[in-house]
C-alpha cells in the first residue's frame, strides 16, 4: 500500500461521512413533506374511486335499471307522439333524462365564455403591452384578486339585481335565465382567463417584439401579427381553463339560473345545470336509491369533463412553453 | 435544518386548511355536525328552511336564559333534517311537513328508537305574486293547473294578458313536498318551474318579476302581494292570518314540527318543552308564523 491511498481514503471517508451522516431532522422533514404530497394525491384518487363506485350501479345494478338505465338518461320519452326530455326524479314515476341538464350547463357556460373571453384577453393585452409598470402593478393584482369574491355573493347579486337589469335590457321571458347566470359566471372566470393569457403574452420573448419594431411595424401590427400569434396557444389554454372553471361552478348558477330543467336553446329561458342539480338534490336523496346513483353518475360525468378539459389546457400551456423556450 | 422543519410545518398546516375547507363541500349540506348526545350541553337542530329563522330566535332566547347551553340551528330543508335525524347527526329535526312512514321506519331501523313528533307552530303557506299584479284571489284547482302548466296565461285566472312565470322550491324542501301533495295532488310540477334554494330566494324572484308566482311560508311575504285562497270555486276566499290558520279555514295552513329519535331527554327535552310554553309561543308571532291553537 502506498501513502496516497490512505490519503484518498480519508478524503473519501470524509465525503462519505458527509453524505452518510444521519441528519434526522432533514429526513423527518422530507418524509413529512412527501407524505403531505401523497395525501393530497391520494385524496383526489379516493374521491374519484368513491364517486365512480357510487355511479357504477347506473351501469350494472338491476334494481337501478328498473327506474333508469344509461340509455334512458339520454333517450327521449315518447308521450303522445311527442319526444320529451324530462328531469323529474322525485315524481311518482321518476324521470331521469339528463339531456336538459347538459343543455342547461352548455347554455350557461357558453354565455359566460362569450362575455369573459374578449374582456379578459383584451385586459391581458392592455396589461402586458400597453400599461405602464405602475398601472400594471395596480390592475393585475386587482383583477386577480377578484377571483377571491365568494361565488355566493356574486350569485346573490345576480339573483337580486342582475336579473332585473337583464330582463329590462333583453326583454327575456324568465327573469332568472342562462344570460344572468352566464354574466355571474363570467365574473368568476375572468381572473382565470386574464391571468393565464397575460402570462402567455408576457412569455413572448422581447426579441420578437424588437424584431418586429425594427422592421417598421406599428404597435398594433406587432400585437396582431407577432405577439398574439406567438401566444395563441396560451390564450387557447386560458379559454379552456376558463371553460373548466365555468362548467364546475355551482353557487352562482344555483342562485341565478332559475334551475328549471328545460330542453331548449333559448338563452332567455331558465336553465338547470349539472352542478346545481347535484347541489339541490343530494341533500335529501335516499342513500343507495336509483336517484342517488344517478346523481353520482352526473358527478362522475362532470369530473370527466373538467379532467379532460384541464388536461387539454395544461397540455397546450406546456406545448407553448416548449415552443417559445426553444425559439 | 430548522428552515426545512418550518417548511414542513407550514406545508402540513396548509394541507390541513385545505382539507377542512373541502369537508363541507363533500358533505353537500348533509350530516356535517357530529352527533351529540342530548345529555350534553350542546343541542343540534337541523332541517326545514322555513323554520330556520324561528329555530334561531328560539335558540337565542333560550340560550340567553340558560347560560351554558348551546343550541345550534341549521337549515338545509326538511328532507335534509330528516336524513340527519336518521343518520344520527342531529338531536332535533325541524320539519315543515309530517314525516313519511318510510322515513319513520328508517329512524326506527337506524336509531333503534321511534320518531317522536312534536307540533310546535302553525304556518300558512302563502301564494306570492308581484305587487303590480292586480289579482286578489285564486282557487286551489287554479293553482294546481298553473303549476302543471295547464293554465299558462294570467288572463285565464283574471289577471293581465301575459305568460305566468313559475317559481318554486327545490325538492329537498318540506314546502315543496307540502305543495306537491296538497295542491298538485302528487302530480309533477311543470318542467318550466324554476326551483330556487330557500323561500327568501323565491320571494326575491317574485318581487322582481311582474308576472311571477311563488309559494312559501307567510313569514317571508315581505315586498310581495299575498293572494287570498279559495278551496274551490264555491268556497269563500280566505286571507292567510292567525285566525284562519288556527281554525284551519285557510286551505293551505300546516303544522311545523320537531322530530326526535325516541322521546327527547336532557337539554333537548327542556328546549322543546320551553318552545311550547307561552314565552316560547310568543316568539313565533314575532318571526311571522302562528302559535298553536290553545
Amino acid at each position: 500500500m502506498n501513502r496516497a491511498v490512505p490519503l484518498a481514503d480519508t478524503r473519501d471517508s470524509e465525503v462519505a461521512s458527509l453524505i452518510a451522516r444521519p441528519r434526522w431532522g432533514e429526513r423527518i422533514a422530507e418524509v413529512a413533506i412527501k407524505a403531505v404530497a401523497f395525501v393530497s394525491i391520494a385524496s383526489v384518487v379516493l374521491i374519484l374511486v368513491f364517486v365512480g363506485k357510487e355511479a357504477l350501479p347506473v351501469l350494472t345494478s338491476a334494481a337501478v335499471h328498473k327506474e333508469v338505465t344509461f340509455g334512458s338518461m339520454f333517450a327521449p320519452r315518447d308521450v303522445g307522439g311527442e319526444s320529451l326530455y324530462t328531469w323529474q326524479p322525485t315524481s311518482d314515476f321518476p324521470k331521469y333524462n339528463i339531456v336538459p341538464l347538459l343543455v342547461g350547463t352548455l347554455k350557461v357556460t357558453f354565455v359566460s365564455l362569450v362575455i369573459a373571453v374578449p374582456l379578459s384577453v383584451a385586459a391581458a393585452l392592455y396589461v402586458s403591452d400597453y400599461a405602464s409598470a405602475r398601472v400594471r402593478e395596480i390592475v393585475k393584482p386587482a383583477i386577480e384578486m377578484s377571483a377571491g369574491i365568494p361565488s355566493v355573493v356574486i350569485g346573490f347579486f345576480a339573483l337580486v339585481v342582475l336579473g332585473t337589469w337583464v330582463q329590462h335590457a333583453f326583454g327575456t321571458e324568465h327573469r332568472l335565465n342562462a344570460i344572468v347566470a352566464g354574466i355571474g359566471l363570467a365574473i368568476t372566470i375572468c381572473p382565470v382567463v386574464f391571468s393565464v393569457s397575460e402570462d402567455a403574452l408576457r412569455a413572448v420573448p422581447a426579441s420578437y417584439r424588437s424584431a418586429a419594431v425594427a422592421l417598421g411595424s406599428t404597435r398594433s401590427q406587432v400585437l396582431l401579427r407577432v405577439v398574439i400569434p406567438a401566444a395563441s396557444s396560451g390564450i387557447a389554454a386560458a379559454i379552456v381553463l376558463g371553460f373548466g372553471r365555468a362548467i364546475g361552478e355551482t353557487m352562482i348558477v344555483l342562485l341565478a339560473s332559475g334551475n328549471a330543467a328545460l330542453f331548449d336553446w333559448n338563452l332567455g329561458h331558465s336553465a338547470r345545470t349539472i352542478t346545481a342539480t347535484i347541489a339541490q338534490e343530494l341533500g335529501e336523496v335516499v342513500n343507495g336509491s336509483p336517484h342517488y346513483h344517478v346523481l353520482f353518475a352526473l358527478g362522475a360525468l362532470l369530473f370527466l369533463f373538467t379532467f379532460v378539459v384541464n388536461l387539454v389546457g395544461a397540455r397546450i400551456v406546456e406545448g407553448m412553453r416548449k415552443k417559445l423556450g426553444s425559439a | 435544518m430548522s428552515k426545512v422543519f418550518a417548511m414542513a410545518v407550514v406545508a402540513m398546516a396548509l394541507s390541513g386548511c385545505t382539507r377542512t375547507e373541502a369537508t363541507p363541500t363533500a358533505g353537500s349540506g348533509s350530516a356535517s355536525a357530529a352527533p351529540t348526545s342530548s345529555s350534553s350541553t350542546s343541542v343540534s337542530v337541523k332541517g326545514s328552511d322555513t323554520m330556520v329563522i324561528l329555530g334561531q330566535r328560539w335558540a337565542e332566547t333560550y340560550m340567553s336564559q340558560n347560560p351554558g347551553v348551546t343550541i345550534q340551528v341549521t337549515g338545509g330543508g326538511s328532507g335534509t333534517g330528516i336524513a340527519a335525524l336518521i343518520n344520527g347527526t342531529t338531536d332535533i329535526c325541524q320539519s315543515s311537513r309530517p314525516m313519511k312512514d318510510k322515513e319513520k321506519a328508517d329512524v326506527q331501523a337506524k336509531r333503534n328508537a321511534p320518531a317522536v313528533e312534536t307540533k310546535v307552530a302553525l304556518d300558512a303557506l302563502a301564494i306570492y305574486v308581484n305587487q303590480k299584479n292586480p289579482l286578489k284571489e285564486i282557487t286551489i284547482p287554479q293553482l294546481s293547473k298553473i303549476y302543471k302548466a295547464e293554465i299558462k296565461n294570467w288572463k285565464d285566472v283574471g289577471g293581465p294578458n301575459h305568460a305566468i312565470i313559475l317559481y318554486g322550491r327545490e325538492n329537498n324542501s318540506g314546502t315543496y313536498s307540502y305543495f306537491k301533495e296538497h295542491v298538485l295532488e302528487n302530480a309533477d310540477f311543470a318542467p318550466a318551474t324554476q326551483t330556487l334554494a330557500g323561500t327568501s330566494a323565491v320571494v326575491d324572484a317574485v318581487k322582481g318579476d311582474e308576472f311571477g308566482i311563488g309559494y312559501g311560508g307567510i313569514a317571508y311575504s315581505e315586498g310581495v302581494h299575498t293572494l287570498s285562497v279559495k278551496k274551490d270555486d264555491a268556497s269563500p276566499a280566505v286571507v292567510p292570518s292567525l285566525a284562519t290558520a288556527q281554525d284551519a279555514s285557510y286551505p293551505l295552513s300546516r303544522f311545523l314540527f320537531f322530530y326526535t329519535a325516541g322521546p327527547a331527554t336532557g337539554n333537548a327535552k327542556k328546549f322543546i318543552d320551553w318552545t311550547l310554553t307561552p314565552a316560547g309561543q310568543a316568539i313565533i308571532e314575532k318571526v311571522g308564523y302562528y302559535p298553536l291553537p290553545k
